[in-house]
């Protein structure tokens, strides 16, 4: 049983040394309280992904997470290039890595799909030339 | 080992049918690096990969592979298709993982060479 | 098959945590690509990969993947040989190439149990 707790990590763009960091240091958060390993897998991909997103192609951005007893929400905020069709980032497949971030392992095209699967509701809002919002909730059973 | 024998033994499934897929497999190559697959694969080799952008195509005509298999159920984009039947590469995806398609690869005895 | 035998299929060195050769997984990934492994792997798998930088260990990390062998003599760097032992993750280098490295382990038994297509929440 614990209260609501809420935090924020900072990302920088194209800082693949650090990238992954956020996401580790909220997976350990969540081993902290107990919640579920099945619930920790499916935030921790989640929040990979969207943080590799905003480090492969924003220039910075920001992690928030809150958690309750009942519900895990995790917000990315970036400022960056953007999404300029959000429908075609969530197919599976479609890609705008330029070739080096292909190199380096990502870039395949199935981020934004794979925080889809993960979670249990996601809402992603755009604007060219300035930032991505991407937030993402996963429910927790009751009393857990 | 013929590409339509391989195709055959495993039940795979061919998105090029208008390609002819009698030709010579000389060995198998895995990877979705590009550098990897431009620097170390040879001649006639069958390029399995999860890649399924239009890159993989140039590669794979450059290199003179036999041909390249999707996995996890993959389907190549539009441009790549195209691309793929303009040069000559056959496409071909299965359903299973990277793991098991190159397991069952292997178990028919091609090589990494 | 514990990471004894798995060293032992691929000639490999292991690189960090050599006490661990007892741990075991129960399945294999195969991938160069990080949203592959967190699409489709399970956990409690051997990754076999050429990618040697730390998001490989980070992605290791999130999909509960217990350890990795690179293929090829790819080595990773220092960093991410730090990573892996901060987070207990064994790193294994092996010369064979990522093609025959799957065909030995596949030949002595080791699957992927990944499937593709998996229904999830609506």
């Amino acid at each position: 049983m614990g209260n609501a707790e809420e935090g924020i990590f900072f990302l920088t763009g194209k800082d693949f040394t650090n990238a992954g960091a956020a996401s580790s240091s909220l997976k350990g958060i969540l081993e902290r309280r107990g919640v579920p390993q099945d619930i920790i897998r499916r935030t921790a991909i989640a929040a990979f992904e969207a943080e590799m997103n905003v480090i492969i192609y924003a220039v910075a951005g920001m992690m928030k997470y809150r958690i309750t007893d009942t519900e895990i929400s995790v917000t990315l905020q970036d400022m960056g290039q953007g999404i300029p069709s959000i429908e075609l980032a969530m197919t599976e497949g479609y890609s705008t890595a330029p070739d080096y971030i292909r190199e380096m392992g990502f870039g395949s095209g199935m981020g934004l799909p794979n925080i889809k699967k993960s979670t249990d509701s996601l809402v992603v809002n755009s604007v060219v030339g300035e930032g991505t919002t991407l937030e993402f909730m996963i429910r927790l059973k009751a009393g857990e | 080992m013929d590409l339509q024998t391989i195709i055959d033994s495993l039940s795979l499934e061919v998105i090029t049918p208008e390609l002819d897929l009698h030709r010579e497999v000389t060995g198998g190559y895995v990877s979705d690096l590009l550098s990897d697959v431009m620097g170390n694969s040879h001649e006639g080799n069958i390029w399995v990969t999860f890649q399924i952008h239009i890159n993989i195509i140039a590669v794979a005509s450059l290199k003179g592979h036999s041909g390249i298999i999707l996995v996890n159920n993959r389907k190549p984009e539009a441009e790549t298709l195209k691309r793929a039947i303009a040069e000559n590469i056959p496409i071909i995806t299965t359903t299973l993982p990277t793991f098991e398609l190159v397991g069952r690869l292997y178990a028919l005895g091609l090589r990494c060479r | 098959m514990n990471l004894s035998e798995i060293r032992n299929i691929l000639n490999a060195i292991v690189l960090t945590d050599e006490d661990a050769l007892q741990k075991t997984v129960a399945c294999a990934y195969c991938a160069d690509l990080m949203s592959d492994v967190l699409s489709f792997s399970v956990t409690n798998s051997l990754l076999i990969t050429g990618l040697t930088n730390t998001q490989v260990i980070r992605t290791a990390e999130m999909a509960a993947i217990e350890m990795i062998v690179f293929i090829q003599n790819k080595r990773p760097d220092i960093q991410t040989i730090k990573l892996a032992e901060e987070k207990h993750i064994p790193l294994l280098v092996t010369a064979f190439s990522m093609f025959d490295a799957c065909g030995r382990l596949y030949e002595k038994g080791l699957r992927s149990l990944a499937r593709v297509n998996v229904v999830h929440r609506a």
